[in-house]
């Protein structure tokens, strides 16, 4: 009925003002479709690719990655290295945060060794390390100055001091993503809150339960996500370390790929690690909601 | 000393000073002690490598490790390969990215908040998921194995934090100097590139940096892209498995090497763009 309505003034003006796309839109349109083609096309071939073969839709794929004797101890590491790893690396950058904070003498020299790591790949960490940790390397050389007897710090049988050396090699690392955006919370909070808690005479471990973390939350946050999903990808420490000898999930996923050549496997396990990071992700989100503002929904 | 004043809080406070100042050096030495020894065990002979215990100071000094390593098949290519890499996705990434950011720190538009929210889950994809599918499509469009291929998923790895990191740079250019420039007869891409963009570049450059960076360290997808156009990580994690330990640790030398020029590079930026928090 309206489309034989006759042209009215407003209706002769509105079809070039409608052609005219808005700056915005032309601005963002080339990264949506730049996203949507290799970002969100991936997710979807992904899926498919994990859940289908010639005939159809299998679960093959799944079971043959279930039953991989790989698969098992991947997944118990990485889980093992999360949960040990995330919580002494937030102390850690915490503290180191809170020092730079107070002014130490060579702040700026500090801060600047301290990020170093920041730019280094867990391929470069994990060889470092690897210089240190090795049979024939600077630890046992260290140890038998003072007489002791070094032991495989990285052999198969090992799989404890494995750990241990992997999660250093992290820490090192990846402490100073969480550090820097620690500090970049920090900044944005007036001293003089800790200033006014000190007057009223709250003690040190008062002010940073009371005052210093909950104001910090919003980043604490967005690193713990940050840092969890990144974690969920190391892979290259362990790989320079041991080997094979001590597998992460994402390690599997290279193995399936390049080593063993099925694809459709390595994308059984990196649907894996999407389906855990999202989910984790959904956790910190809520579980800091809820404690951050517990009446308001 | 012998005064009555209570000289116990001075003290205390005089203590902890010291302490504070030895805390922080131990952390340094902490982050430098496995950068001096790896540059220590690229830069010694491959005999002294093999003497056990091995020296802590650099009495052994020479270059043949690296020299071997630097020399050995594919590693140039690599290093190439990883520099052509890392400007492709420094460009395309800033090509794509610079002007979404403008736009989300500008101007309002329908589907902003879902927008945001879009850029915040890419953020949350790992590498992996994109890799393997990646591979197959790059397959058929016959440019597996190429570094446009791992330009292509760098670019989309890095474009989410480009676009909130370009997004909070033009947030901090005042508005007024832009409106100033088209009250004085700028078009508005006069006003953009005359104005503006001037006022936004050093944080542009430090996002850029990021971007290269990250392309620079990333492994895992360049591995699974490529066969014989390799950058250097990849190389070096392929030919991890059966190559000698002082092979390893020039490779691992050369890794840290670029890492400590980016930060000396970037130290002013540092909290902006990795501490920057989305929202």
């Amino acid at each position: 009925m309206a489309v034989e309505a006759p042209p009215t003034p407003a209706a002769t003006a509105a079809p070039p003002r409608r052609r005219k796309i808005p700056p915005a839109v032309l601005l963002i349109a080339p990264s949506v479709i730049f996203m949507a083609l290799l970002l969100g096309w991936p997710v979807v071939q992904g899926v498919l690719q994990a859940f289908r073969d010639d005939q159809g839709f299998t679960l093959e794929f799944v079971t043959r990655m279930v039953q991989d004797p790989y698969f098992w101890p991947a997944v118990r590491n990485t889980l093992l290295l999360i949960v040990v790893m995330i919580p002494l690396q937030f102390a850690l950058a915490i503290a180191m945060a809170l020092m730079l904070r107070s002014n130490p003498r060579l702040h700026k020299v500090h801060f600047f060794v301290w990020a170093i790591p920041l730019a280094l790949s867990d391929l470069a960490a994990g060889l470092v390390w690897l210089a240190i940790f090795n049979d024939r390397g600077y630890l046992n050389s260290v140890l038998s100055w003072f007489g002791l007897q070094g032991t495989s710090w990285l052999a198969y049988d090992n799989q404890t001091s494995m750990f241990i050396c992997v999660l250093i090699a992290e820490l090192w690392r990846a402490t100073s993503l969480v550090l820097i955006i620690v500090v970049a919370g920090l900044q944005g909070i007036p001293k003089d809150y800790d200033e006014a808690a000190q007057v009223f005479g709250a003690a040190f471990w008062q002010r940073l339960r009371h005052v210093t973390l909950p104001l910090l939350k919003p980043s604490l946050q967005v690193a713990l996500i940050l840092r969890t999903i990144l974690a969920f990808q190391t892979f290259a420490v362990a790989q320079a370390l041991t080997g094979q000898n001590f597998p992460l999930v994402v390690g599997e996923t290279y193995r399936w790929y390049t080593g063993l050549q099925n694809p459709n496997v390595a994308a059984a396990l990196a649907l894996v690690i999407l389906v855990v990071s999202m989910l984790t992700s959904i956790f910190y989100l809520r579980a800091l909601r809820d404690q951050n503002q517990g009446g308001l929904r | 000393m012998s005064t009555t004043v209570d000289t116990t809080p001075i003290g205390r406070r005089k203590r902890n000073r010291i302490l504070l100042q030895a805390a922080c050096i131990a952390v340094s030495l902490f982050m430098l002690i496995p950068i001096y020894l790896i540059s220590l065990a690229a830069l010694s002979s491959r005999e002294s490598l093999n003497e056990f215990p091995l020296s802590l100071l650099p009495t052994h000094f020479s270059v043949e490790t690296l020299n071997a390593f630097l020399g050995s098949t594919g590693i140039f290519g690599a290093l190439g390969n990883s520099l052509i890499v890392g400007a492709g996705t420094l460009l395309l990434s800033a090509l794509i990215g610079v002007p979404a950011g403008y736009a989300l720190a500008r101007f309002t538009f329908p589907g902003k908040d879902p927008y945001q929210l879009f850029l915040l889950f890419t953020r949350a994809l790992p590498i992996v998921v994109l890799s393997v599918p990646l591979a197959r499509l790059f397959l058929t469009v016959d440019i597996y194995d190429t570094t446009y291929a791992v330009i292509l998923l760098h670019t989309a790895l890095a474009l989410p934090t480009t676009i909130l990191i370009s997004a909070s740079v033009f947030l901090s250019v005042p508005i007024d100097v832009e409106e100033a420039a088209r009250l004085f007869g700028c078009s508005p891409l006069g006003a953009f590139g005359r104005v503006v963009l001037p006022m936004a570049l050093p944080g542009l450059a430090a996002a850029s940096i990021f971007t290269f960076v990250m392309s620079w360290n990333e492994v895992l997808g360049a591995s699974i892209l490529t066969l014989d156009h390799r950058t250097l990580p990849a190389q070096v994690l392929s030919s991890l498995s059966d190559s000698p330990l002082a092979y390893r640790f020039a490779g691992g030398f050369a890794l840290v090497i670029p890492s400590i020029i980016f930060i000396a590079l970037m130290r002013r930026y540092l909290t902006n763009m990795w501490g920057s928090t989305i929202r």
